[in-house]
């Protein structure tokens, strides 16, 4: 089976902090890859290439079979089909809440209104937000403003759904909440790359984990391999702070 | 002290028509330079250093010399070899149109800028381009920041037209110093100046602080 993502090579640096080395990973359809390791290990950075939100130095990314490092790939066309989930849920704060998900599907895929407004109030009634509708952001709690950023990546219909710590800016209380769409969106068969702290998530939800450190990925393998048995002394290391 | 309202009820009229073109010359200048202002505050937040630079250069110029010497410039070096002669109108738009740009230009890259980083990420990973994620994301809470910085530049407008009477252009000062002339009479040329001019920028700003409960 051909992957959904393929990255070689990956290598990415902020001036001379060399952030990401040699990343090689393959991520197939309907697949659900976890993302952890300590802060500054370029898990964010590694999610962020995916749809250039950070261009990397070298290295090759392609996405259903078209390269993004070729300069005449349309990134745009590609980032409609890779929804992002962001730590501080950006919020459009000056439309209301359906605005926020109606705008892409109108201007992006050019949708009239009547139909974006149709799957928006769809997609709402999923993340169980039916009446914030005509609310606008700042009237919404951190897990609420959350699942309206996934009702708004998901009304353009994305193949695959990228999640950078979904939950870290969020108050305890308001961590399963977000974690109950993202477990719904699974299992529907979503492609999905998250990087989280969530321990139980990931061994919950995850197909595969992959273990970062210092810009590489030290180990990979399923929930059971990794957390159960940890081949790796920093991955080890690692688990043992945070189990 | 006797103050003599009598010269100044006979200087009304020509007063009102000085109010009437500082008013049009602020009006005009401040809508000139805040589309320039816009342009050059792009170009100034051009990727390429040297796409930057020109605008760099204009927004120091303008706000590193005194608008005084910018008018004189205007009206004696720029205006005659395209108009033909001097005028002082068109040197009175031009002049503070130019000035307001590059304060405009600081305020557009100011506001801008001052959105969080995360907002044009969100539009583009939605698959915006990058004028429609400024357009319908940045831009619309930008404004809405740089509303009172405008107000401000405006209210500043229409006290530095006051600068234009040196060039003849026939607005509220230049009518008081005529006054004084005629007269020989310091305390009612000046106080009236600065009584219409009050009047105008505290309208102005109570008209602001309105627009900015609104917006």
């Amino acid at each position: 089976m051909e992957p959904i993502i393929s990255v070689k090579n990956l290598h990415k640096s902020f001036g001379a902090n060399t952030v990401l080395t040699d990343i090689n990973v393959d991520i197939y359809s309907q697949e659900v890859v976890v993302v952890i390791g300590p802060s500054g290990s370029g898990k964010s950075t590694f999610l962020r290439c995916l749809n250039l939100l950070e261009q990397p130095q070298s290295g090759e990314i392609i996405i259903e079979g078209i390269s993004l490092m070729n300069k005449s790939t349309k990134i745009n066309d590609i980032r409609t089909e890779l929804g992002m989930v962001f730590q501080q849920f950006n919020l459009f704060p000056h439309k209301k809440v359906i605005e926020n998900i109606m705008l892409a599907p109108i201007q992006v895929r050019k949708w009239s209104p009547e139909k974006a407004r149709e799957k928006a109030l769809q997609l709402l009634q999923k993340v169980g937000l039916s009446e914030k509708a005509e609310m606008y952001p700042a009237s919404l709690s951190g897990g609420q403003a959350q699942r309206v950023a996934i009702a708004r990546a998901l009304a353009m219909e994305p193949k695959i759904m990228l999640f950078d710590e979904p939950t870290s800016a969020l108050d305890p209380e308001m961590v399963g909440e977000v974690l109950a769409v993202m477990k719904d969106l699974a299992r529907e068969g979503m492609t999905m790359i998250v990087v989280t702290h969530e321990m139980g998530f990931a061994r919950e939800v995850g197909d595969r984990v992959l273990f970062m450190e210092q810009g590489i990925i030290v180990e990979e393998g399923s929930p059971e391999q990794l957390f159960g048995n940890p081949t790796q002394e920093r991955t080890q290391a690692f688990l043992s702070k945070v189990l | 002290m006797d103050f003599k309202f009598d010269i100044i009820i006979h200087y009304l009229p020509v007063l009102f028509k000085g109010t009437m073109l500082t008013i049009g010359f602020s009006i005009v200048s401040i809508i000139i330079g805040s589309i320039l202002g816009l342009g050059i505050g792009f170009g100034k937040m051009a990727p390429r250093w040297y796409f930057r630079w020109p605008f760099h250069l204009y927004i120091n110029f303008f706000r590193g010399t005194p608008l005084y010497v910018q008018i004189l410039i205007v009206h004696f070096g720029v205006v005659p070899p395209i108009y033909g002669k001097t005028n002082a109108l068109i040197s009175g738009v031009v002049a503070l149109s130019l000035n307001s740009a590059a304060y405009s230009a600081e305020i557009f890259r100011a506001g801008i800028q001052s959105i969080d980083r995360g907002q044009k990420e969100a539009a583009i990973s939605l698959g915006m381009s990058s004028r429609q994620a400024m357009r319908f994301i940045i831009l619309p809470q930008a404004i809405k920041r740089m509303v009172p910085a405008f107000g401000n530049e405006f209210i500043v407008l229409v006290k530095d037209s006051s600068l234009m009477a040196i060039v003849a252009a026939p607005e509220i000062m230049y009518w008081s110093n005529t006054m004084k002339g005629q007269y020989l009479r310091i305390w009612e040329p000046y106080l009236t100046a600065a009584l219409i001019y009050f009047i105008l920028t505290y309208s102005l700003s109570k008209l602001l602080n309105y627009l900015e409960r609104r917006v």
